[in-house]
């Protein structure tokens, strides 16, 4: 049975305008009118009819339904073009499965897999003149022929009784494929390479060596289990996803032999020297970090009674194929991190940041089989949209990036913070326990063909034959049914471990707890499937989303699982925890695999590697060429700096009512702020501030001082937001191009030179500010090959900061607000416009860039919190992208009022190069704060033996006026600041 | 059961989100919250004549799909209708917020002119087609005598759902919400989402059932107003009001029982 369901009428259809202005914006005005339909088609289920169709499906105030028979003959009887637009077999329709669930429940039916549910998305257009080849290119608009297909049908093609399917393709059940075993014994060198590359292992030749070396090692203990001499499917696959890159930090913890000059050093792994070390040294004076860098996330201290962890992760090869489903499973993933730390967190609030490549992109340069910048945007902002607010946690802080290396492999960072009551069950709720005995239990979603080889798949370029199965969708109501049965199973006691599955699957995630109680027997024949005919290796390493692997003690389990079906949650038990030191893996009664853990975690040979860093040369341009007043209107349409208020508010930023600074500020909320501030507890005022840093920019120059500058952006919002300044903690994001040097990669030796020294950027600033990094994520290959064209990212570091605000009535926003009060700037202004977006609007090179010095700014940060702490300031705002002018019209927007400033005796040179440096140079460590009436002494004093400087007064009037002692430098209106920021998201946003 | 602390069973699971700030709505007006799950409810519908306040929170209950509310309406009505009814003809109080609003609207409980608990009005996706999160000022009808908006006037709070476009099925039933006073609350000056006649909210026929989009419960602290730092906020938040009208009037109904 087909169903269609349209809107009453046309005037009602706010998804049918909404298309119709997406086609406008990349078309022109072609479609006169929209309509949007949803088909449902329902087929093989006993009980089910027409009437009871109408009864589940109807609105029968605002909709029409049309059973077996075409909707859009009634919505738009003058339609000339129809586009339906279903999901390809075997892809996560949660709609669908939504409407099989309530079609039992209205039959009063336990659930069956019988029958067929399916849904789909019909367009019907009225188009101006004849769609001819127009009607392809609105279909390719609509959908994503990865995971999607569009059916067209036009008028004409309808007359001569063209009609819609009665079904679309389905899997069907296959027999599965069984167990096979591997020869590795007499394979070339060349012939281990190649079997890596077959079957998508992602291993290089030494790691593959190193596996033939334990089979030979293990052949009579294999004899005596009665295993092949050699690995069998199941064994090899799992130990390709344990050792990817993705997995494993290779690069990360390989030794480096660095060379700078005539110097010569060697690093024995950049996470242990750089990133542990650092939060090691750190920890020694800070009481408050809890677990750090072992777990799904970083916890710290919030108040004493509570703990609150932090992760960002990245998703950048699926977003690039399908950057819809990348998102939504990025963001929903990374909640599942969250739900997978400790005994078990509630996400309370998610960040969400892209890189993408420039908006203005050709379109004839898109590589092919990836899409333009701008609907990768719209469709990765759908995806996080969707994912965040159908699971209730509000998105709180992010931002959005362009340059054109991002064109072949977009940066989509998703990051998710938790809350937990320190003691959980009389134990400390960052620790879990996996003992021998537990049962190995998996809950969520059941297992399918989707994801599998996203962790190795990630650990390699892209390229035109880029394995389509590593795209998923996710499907955030059942992670919400999971995570609230989880939250609720762990205050009763229920389980005593948890780690979500993410990369890897059940390999990687019950591998891992296996290391805990020193082993796990693993039976696929017990896991869910979707529908069958999955080999037994694709059962193990399957990446199908919202699933949680648990131990729970047997003499809890029928609790669990009765708990569990009480709230609508598939749980399962899939095996059993041991002590045995060997990972087993059981299919029936068959013993389809057997390794060590030692050889599983431990046997990765390490990577050796060459890094050689030479400063780059850099012409220094004449930065001359624009009026002050045009570089900043042209600054503040920039796409990295104008307004994103469109985008933004499409996200639910205040779910769980403890929005304490939103994404907006001022007077008519539409200012920009530096982060969020968000208040956990509705018991306590005490908040937390999340906060960003991100300049890939810099990397041109120099990724130390790209690094030391992340640090800072972050670091300085949360001290803007009113954040102590000695409780704060960072998360490192590092999305790098290949830094192995190889013939595909011939700048290899200076691209890990690179790394080394944003590592030892990351170090130095974190050192200075008291900033433990507590968690983190390296992806180490984010180069599309296409076409024959190499497209890397520049080097980039996203440093994610989390801070506590001891009161939030303490935090501050952006906004003027009080005319005549004096407004400062804090910090020195060396005026260096190198890396600046003055030089991206510009559009030549200047020279070298701003240098940061953190111990000078820890100590002013410092001093400006006391101000804060004392009551002085009523506004401040960090000077990042555009410098300072590009603040000062921030702050005066937010607000609507205008200020007189004076740059007289701040730093830099004389004459016009001077001047424009001190207005869109982009030194780091500066803020801009409003004091309040009366308190400019008190705050001078504070301020003492910091650089600040006086501008002015904050005036009623609606100017922004810049001058230099007696000479105007700068004058522009409210209204000219505003048309300006607020020009780039009308493109965004159809 | 204490008559000063009303129970209130404050719907949870399923996609359900807004249940924690509600029950802590619910908490600072003098009320005793349970958040319950909803297949708890619908397996023991009896459950619900214990409570003095049914609460459907916003959210995206089975992931909005098929339509905002549309699946948590049919479970409800098939399971609970009766005691539903039940409730309410007892002097109890139902508020749907947001989706919660849906659903009671698909279920034919709002506004329920004809009395046969027929869907009259609904609704629908926004003008623009889009979700969209922001703060949107109100005013309550004063002519609207509902427990729950006693002296409210005008208030600001925020609106969180791409389905909350207002329609009323027919000319008639416009009418009949205007002539009887059945609309809580308009839309002041901006009307987010393109709702008829700028309906924020509805009631039944005695007033004790309440629907409404905007989000009383996401304005509980002076913090959560997008203005707070720039002052003039005041100390108590105006969301809590709707809740502490609705405890001080069950309160009242029990003095004179």
């Amino acid at each position: 049975m087909r169903i269609e369901i349209s809107c009453g009428k046309l005037s009602l259809d706010g998804r049918g305008a909404r298309i119709a202005r997406q086609i406008a914006s990349s078309m022109g005005p072609v479609v006169e009118s929209a309509a949007v339909l949803d088909v449902l088609i329902v087929d093989g289920i006993r009980g089910f009819g027409g009437d009871l169709a109408r009864e589940i499906f109807l609105d029968p105030v605002a909709e029409r339904i049309h059973v077996d028979e075409s909707g859009a003959a009634e919505v738009l009887p003058d339609w000339n073009l129809l586009v339906e637009v279903s999901y390809r077999a075997g892809v996560m329709n949660p709609e669908a499965a939504t409407a099989r669930e309530v079609i039992f429940r209205a039959l009063d039916r336990e659930p069956d897999a019988g029958g067929l549910v399916q849904s789909a998305r019909q367009y019907a257009f009225i188009l101006r003149g004849d769609p001819g080849e127009r009607a392809e290119k609105i279909a390719g608009a609509l959908h994503n022929p990865l995971i999607e297909r569009a059916q067209i049908i036009t008028r004409s093609g309808w007359e001569k009784g063209r009609r819609f399917p009665a079904f679309y393709p389905h899997r069907v059940a296959e027999s599965p494929p069984g167990v096979e075993s591997i020869v590795l014994e007499g394979l070339s060198d060349g012939e281990l390479e190649q079997l890596s590359r077959i079957r998508l292992l992602s291993l290089s030749l030494e790691e593959m060596t190193a596996i033939r070396g334990y089979y030979r090692e293990a052949g009579a203990e294999r004899r005596k289990k009665g295993l092949p001499q050699g690995p069998t499917d199941v064994e090899l696959e799992m130990l390709a996803q344990t050792w990817s890159e993705h997995c494993k930090h290779k690069i990360f913890a390989a030794r480096i032999d660095y060379a700078e000059g005539d110097r010569r050093e060697t690093i024995d792994s950049l996470f242990a020297t750089y990133i542990k070390r650092t939060t090691e040294t750190l920890a020694k004076k800070r009481g408050d970090l809890k677990s750090v860098f072992h777990d799904n996330s970083g916890v710290v201290d919030f108040d004493g009674d509570h703990v609150v962890c932090i992760k960002a992760e990245t998703h950048n090869s699926p977003s690039a194929l399908d950057p819809y489903g990348g998102a939504i499973t990025g963001i929903v993933g990374v909640n599942r991190d969250i739900l997978g730390t400790g005994i078990g967190a509630m996400p309370i609030f998610n960040t969400d940041l892209l890189c993408l490549g420039e908006p203005s992109t050709p379109e004839e340069e898109i590589p092919r089989g990836l899409f333009h910048p701008l609907r990768v945007l719209a469709e990765a902002h759908r995806g996080v949209v969707d994912g965040a607010n159908q699971s209730g946690v509000p998105v709180v802080a992010g931002g959005l990036l362009f340059d054109g290396s991002f064109v072949g492999k977009p940066l989509v960072f998703c990051g998710t913070a938790g809350i937990l009551p320190a003691r959980v069950n009389g134990r400390n709720s960052w620790e879990k326990r996996i003992e021998a005995g537990d049962l190995a239990v998996m809950a969520g979603g059941r297992i399918g063909k989707d994801g599998i080889h996203g962790a190795t798949f990630s650990s390699a370029a892209l390229d035109e034959t880029s394995p389509t199965s590593a795209v998923q969708i996710g499907d955030p109501i059942t992670q919400k049914k999971l995570a609230d049965f989880l939250l609720e199973a762990r205050d009763r006691d229920l389980y005593k471990g948890i780690t979500d599955n993410g990369a890897g699957g059940l390999s990687s995630s019950l591998g891992e707890m296996a290391q805990t109680s020193g082993g796990v027997r693993i039976r696929l024949d017990l896991c869910p499937l979707k529908y069958p005919g999955l080999a037994p290796w694709e059962i193990l390493v399957s990446e199908s989303q919202e699933r949680m692997s648990l131990s729970v003690a047997p003499e809890k389990i029928g609790e669990f699982l009765d708990l569990a079906r009480r709230r609508g949650v598939e749980a399962t038990v899939v095996g059993e925890f041991t002590d045995t030191g060997f990972v087993e893996i059981l299919h029936g009664d068959e013993l389809v695999g057997s390794l060590t853990l030692r050889f599983l975690h431990h046997g990765l040979p390490t990577m050796r590697l060459r890094a050689r860093w030479e400063a780059p040369s850099r012409p220094a341009g004449d930065p001359r060429g624009m009026e002050p007043k045009e570089a900043l209107l042209a600054l503040l349409a920039d796409p990295n700096i104008a307004s994103r208020e469109l985008l933004v508010r499409r996200f639910d930023h205040e779910v769980q009512a403890g929005s304490v600074v939103k994404p907006f500020s001022g007077a008519r909320d539409d200012g920009p702020t530096d982060g969020g501030v968000f208040r956990p507890r509705f018991d306590s005022d005490r908040g937390l501030t999340i906060t960003h840093g991100i300049c890939p920019r810099m990397s041109d120059i120099d990724t130390y001082d790209m690094a030391v500058m992340a640090v800072d952006e972050a670091y300085r919002a949360h001290i803007a937001l009113g954040g102590d300044p000695d409780l704060a903690s960072a998360l490192d994001n590092f999305c790098w191009p290949d830094p192995v040097q190889s013939p595909e990669t011939p700048d290899g030796e200076y691209k890990l030179a690179q790394l080394v020294r944003a590592c030892r950027g990351l170090r130095d600033a974190c050192l200075a500010y008291n900033l433990p990094l507590i968690s983190g994520k390296d992806s180490m290959k984010n180069d599309a090959r296409i076409g024959g064209k190499k497209v890397s990212v520049k080097p980039t570091l996203l440093v994610t900061v989390m801070g506590i605000i001891p009161h939030c009535g303490e935090a501050l926003t952006t906004d003027f607000k009080n005319p005549g009060a004096p407004v400062f700037l804090l910090g020195a202004s060396p005026g260096a416009l190198g890396g600046s977006c003055y030089e991206r609007v510009l559009g030549r090179t200047l020279g070298p860039g701003p240098k940061a010095d953190p111990g000078a700014a820890a100590a002013m940060y410092r001093k400006f919190h006391q101000a804060v702490q004392a009551g002085l300031v009523s506004s401040c705002h960090d000077v990042s992208d555009g410098g300072l002018a590009v603040a000062l019209a921030e702050c005066c927007l937010g607000g609507r009022f205008g200020l007189k400033a004076d740059l007289k005796g701040l730093g830099a040179g004389d004459g016009d190069s001077g001047i424009t440096g001190l207005l869109f140079g982009e030194a780091p460590s500066r803020l801009v704060v409003e004091v309040k009436p009366g308190k400019q002494e008190a705050f001078e004093k504070i301020m003492a033996g910091s650089p600040f400087h006086r501008l002015g007064p904050v005036t009623s009037g609606d100017l922004l006026v810049i001058r230099r002692g007696e000479a105007e430098i700068l004058r522009a209106g409210l209204d000219e600041i505003e048309r300006a920021w607020k020009s780039f998201a009308k493109e965004l946003v159809p | 059961m204490s008559s000063a602390s009303p129970r209130v069973l404050v719907l949870a699971g399923c996609g359900i989100s807004a249940d924690r700030e509600l029950a802590e709505a619910f908490r600072l007006a003098g009320a005793a919250p349970e958040r319950v799950h909803l297949f708890d409810l619908l397996e023991d519908p009896g459950m619900l004549s214990a409570f003095r306040i049914l609460a459907l929170p916003g959210g995206f209950s089975f992931g909005d799909h098929l339509g905002a509310g549309k699946v948590l309406a049919r479970l409800l009505a098939s399971r609970l209708r009766k005691e539903m009814d039940a409730f309410v003809e007892g002097g109890s109080l139902i508020l749907g917020v947001g989706n919660g609003f849906q659903a009671l609207v698909k279920m034919g409980i709002l506004p329920n002119l004809s009395g046969d608990l027929a869907p009259e009005v609904s609704l629908i996706h926004n003008g623009h087609g889009l979700f969209e999160n922001r703060w949107v000022p109100i005013r309550a009808n004063p002519a609207n005598h509902s427990p729950w908006i006693r002296g409210l006037d005008r208030l600001l709070f925020p609106v969180r759902h791409g389905e909350g476009r207002f329609v009323a099925g027919s000319p008639e039933t416009a009418e009949g919400l205007l002539r009887e006073n059945r609309i809580a609350f308009f839309y002041d000056g901006v009307n987010p989402d393109g709702s008829e006649m700028d309906v924020a909210g509805i009631t039944d026929r005695s007033g004790r059932v309440l629907g409404m989009m905007p989000h009383p419960e996401g304005f509980l602290f002076p913090w959560n107003h997008p203005r707070w730092t720039r002052g003039g906020v005041p100390s108590v938040a105006a969301g809590r009001t709707i809740f502490e009208n609705a405890v001080a009037h069950l309160r009242s109904a029990n003095r004179c029982v």
